[in-house]
């Protein structure tokens, strides 16, 4: 079943990605075969593919429970809030929680996550930024 | 002899005090990220990539640093598989069959200094072979037009999938996955926008290093998530090493196994689609089919069982990069991060590398010779020292790589747009795994996508539009046959060839 999904998904990005490259315009530079044919082939892939995984799924794959795609997703969002706080809050103070909020999952308490988090995120500011002069997210403080 | 002076201008590139210091620190890293289970070669060299970048290193110190990691890791996979049964990456995986019950017969440190040595052994052969071989292959590839090299592409993603494969279509949708996913951004041919949908962020294409990380480093975060989310309390105890210092008897006894082991390892390592993984696998079943062939001592603890795979996986890792520096295709995961790490760097590897960028290639092949040395050296003094970090448990190591991740892919980018862009790509990375999708083609369509569609548009161009040129010579013609078989065969070998893998690793596991 899964595989019958992905592959209805899988359709629908081909036929996307089809009509996206149909719509493609020509600019002043024309070559023989232009900009669109290799799309349509990667495109008539992908469709070909999906069909297949319609009609002859695989067994189904072990999916974890609810809870565990929670999880997953709740993950996903730590890390896109994190994306954003980055700029907003500086390397140092977003690093502490994110970092936190991932060993606390994974099965940390929840004092030591967060010492955890102090220590990576110093850790890796001193390393990447002190030693190494990687440049990280600066916020209003200046690091 | 041209071979040996450009060996030895490749030697004083790599000797420079800087240099030595990046095989030193590449090599120690390496082999810390192979010993940690989860962190495999690809994921190491993916996450560490923006930040040799970042750093502003030249195109070789950044290509000997990440090499280094890259053998530093096929080293370092066996020290969890001898001493916790827990494969330290893919190829490792045969190595925990006799690896572990020597270790818990008390011989654990036997075992790591032989398939040390046997490591050694296996990668210095395999280095050899890229220094004859490579050159040869360049020789060919000079004849290759861009019909030819589109093609060449082609039989790079139908043989990706590997003998192993149970599912082509799947290989085949993440090719075109990645393929579509490289024609985002301008058209390099007439400059015309494609599927950018007036994103200002999408003009430049997506930043393969974006899709590499999240799609590895990212998704692997989401699979410790997935399954360790109530392993509160799993700390791991190793065994007691014992003696480190090799035992030369059993090493000598050992020798055919390794000369075998290592002879496989580099035919499968050079071989596309085959890769390291394979070659571990091979150099194992068939030396329990010459020597063991009752199955009396091999999967108990037998020295030969540790010796055969090591040396197999090592010869592989550098029978790989034949194909990846000399036409610019990469056969395996690994050497397709390494192939990205050259496309960042403004390289194009193949043919041309050679003539045009001879320091490049020879100072990187004498780095991997030094490298081999200060591997050897790290493995069996100082092998103890990697045990201990075993110790770390994942739950704080996971989210340190995963910092790690963002870092590097912030600081070469600078921009939030495309730290999101990689959460997503570590999300369908997941997915994608999940559903038993490969990954690799998806990268390494990203990665050749642009190239192969210039070829396409080039050949044309000189054919002016008759798409008969792509079958027009008997060199283009035979590359076709290699991708039709490299692609249907695993339809009927796939299925067995991987149940065999799984049974061999059951039958061991349930009788050690």
């Amino acid at each position: 079943m899964s595989d019958r999904i992905f592959g209805v998904f899988g359709l629908a990005l081909a036929l996307f990605y089809l009509w996206a490259a149909s719509i493609i315009k020509d600019s002043f530079m024309v070559d023989v075969v232009g900009p669109r044919a290799f799309p349509y082939m990667v495109g008539t892939v992908l469709a070909l593919c999906s069909i297949y995984f319609i009609l002859r799924p695989d067994d189904e794959p072990a999916w974890p429970a609810l809870k565990g795609f929670a999880e997953i997703i709740c993950a996903a969002a730590v890390m896109l809030v994190y994306a954003w706080a980055l700029p907003e809050f500086g390397f140092l103070i977003s690093t502490v929680f994110a970092t936190a909020y991932l060993t606390w999952r994974l099965g940390t308490l929840p004092h030591w996550a967060l010492l955890t988090g102090v220590l990576t995120s110093g850790g890796i500011y001193i390393v990447f930024h002190l030693i190494l002069g990687l440049s990280l997210a600066k916020g209003p403080l200046g690091f | 002899m041209e071979i040996f002076s450009l060996l030895g201008d490749g030697f004083a590139v790599a000797l420079t005090p800087q240099n030595l210091f990046l095989a030193l620190m590449g090599c120690f890293l390496g082999t810390l990220m192979g010993a940690l289970p989860g962190l495999g070669p690809a994921n190491g060299v993916a996450i560490l990539i923006p930040i040799a970048f970042s750093l502003g290193l030249g195109p070789t110190p950044s290509l000997i640093l990440l090499t280094s990691v890259y053998y530093g890791a096929m080293y370092g996979g066996r020290i969890s598989s001898i001493l916790l049964n827990i494969p330290g990456d893919e190829p490792a995986m045969m190595t925990c069959l006799d690896g572990y019950p020597m270790a818990r017969a008390g011989k654990a440190g036997e075992a790591l200094s032989l398939s040390g040595v046997a490591s050694f052994i296996g990668a210095f052969c395999a280095t050899c072979g890229l220094v004859l071989l490579a050159p040869q292959l360049v020789k060919i590839a000079l004849l290759f037009g861009p019909a030819e090299y589109f093609v060449l592409f082609t039989v790079a993603f139908a043989t990706l999938g590997g003998i192993t494969s149970t599912n082509q279509a799947k290989s085949a949708f993440a090719a075109a996955l990645g393929l579509g996913i490289a024609m985002i951004g301008s058209d390099s041919q007439t400059g015309s926008q494609r599927f950018t949908f007036d994103h200002i962020h999408l003009y430049d294409g997506i930043d393969f290093l974006i899709a590499i990380v999240g799609l590895f480093a990212l998704s692997e975060v989401f699979i410790f998530l997935e399954h360790h989310r109530s392993g509160t309390g799993n700390t791991v105890t190793a065994p007691k090493v014992g003696r480190i210092l090799p035992d030369f008897k059993m090493i000598k006894s050992c020798m055919p196994t390794i000369g075998r082991g290592t002879a496989l390892g580099f035919f499968a390592g050079v071989l596309p689609g085959a890769g390291a993984s394979l070659g571990s696998f091979l150099a194992y079943s068939l030396e329990k089919q010459s020597v063991d062939r009752d199955g009396k001592t091999f999967g108990k603890g037998d020295p030969r069982g540790v010796a055969a795979p090591e040396a197999g996986n090592n010869a592989a890792s550098g029978g790989a990069l034949v194909p990846m520096l000399a036409l610019g295709v990469p056969g395996s995961g690994t050497t397709a991060v390494l192939l990205a790490v050259l496309l960042q760097l403004n390289i194009t590897p193949g043919p041309l590398l050679f003539t045009k960028n001879p320091d490049v290639v020879w100072g990187l092949i004498a780095a991997l010779f030094i490298g081999n040395f200060m591997l050897l050296a790290m493995n069996i003094p100082l092998v103890g020292l990697f045990t201990r970090v075993l110790m770390v448990p994942t739950r704080i190591l996971m989210p340190v790589v995963a910092m790690i991740s963002f870092v590097g892919i912030y600081s070469i980018t600078g921009s939030t747009f495309d730290v999101m862009l990689m959460v997503g790509f570590g999300v369908a990375g997941w997915i994608l795994r999940k559903l038993d999708v490969p990954l690799v083609p998806v990268i390494l369509g990203i990665l050749l996508g642009n190239q192969m569609e210039v070829n396409l548009r080039r050949a044309m161009t000189i054919s002016d539009g008759d798409w008969s040129t792509l079958v027009g010579s008997p060199l283009a013609i035979t590359l076709w046959i290699i991708a039709i078989a490299g692609f249907v065969l695993p339809m009927f070998f796939g299925r067995r060839m991987k149940a065999r893998m799984d049974s061999s690793r059951h039958t061991d596991e349930n009788g050690g």
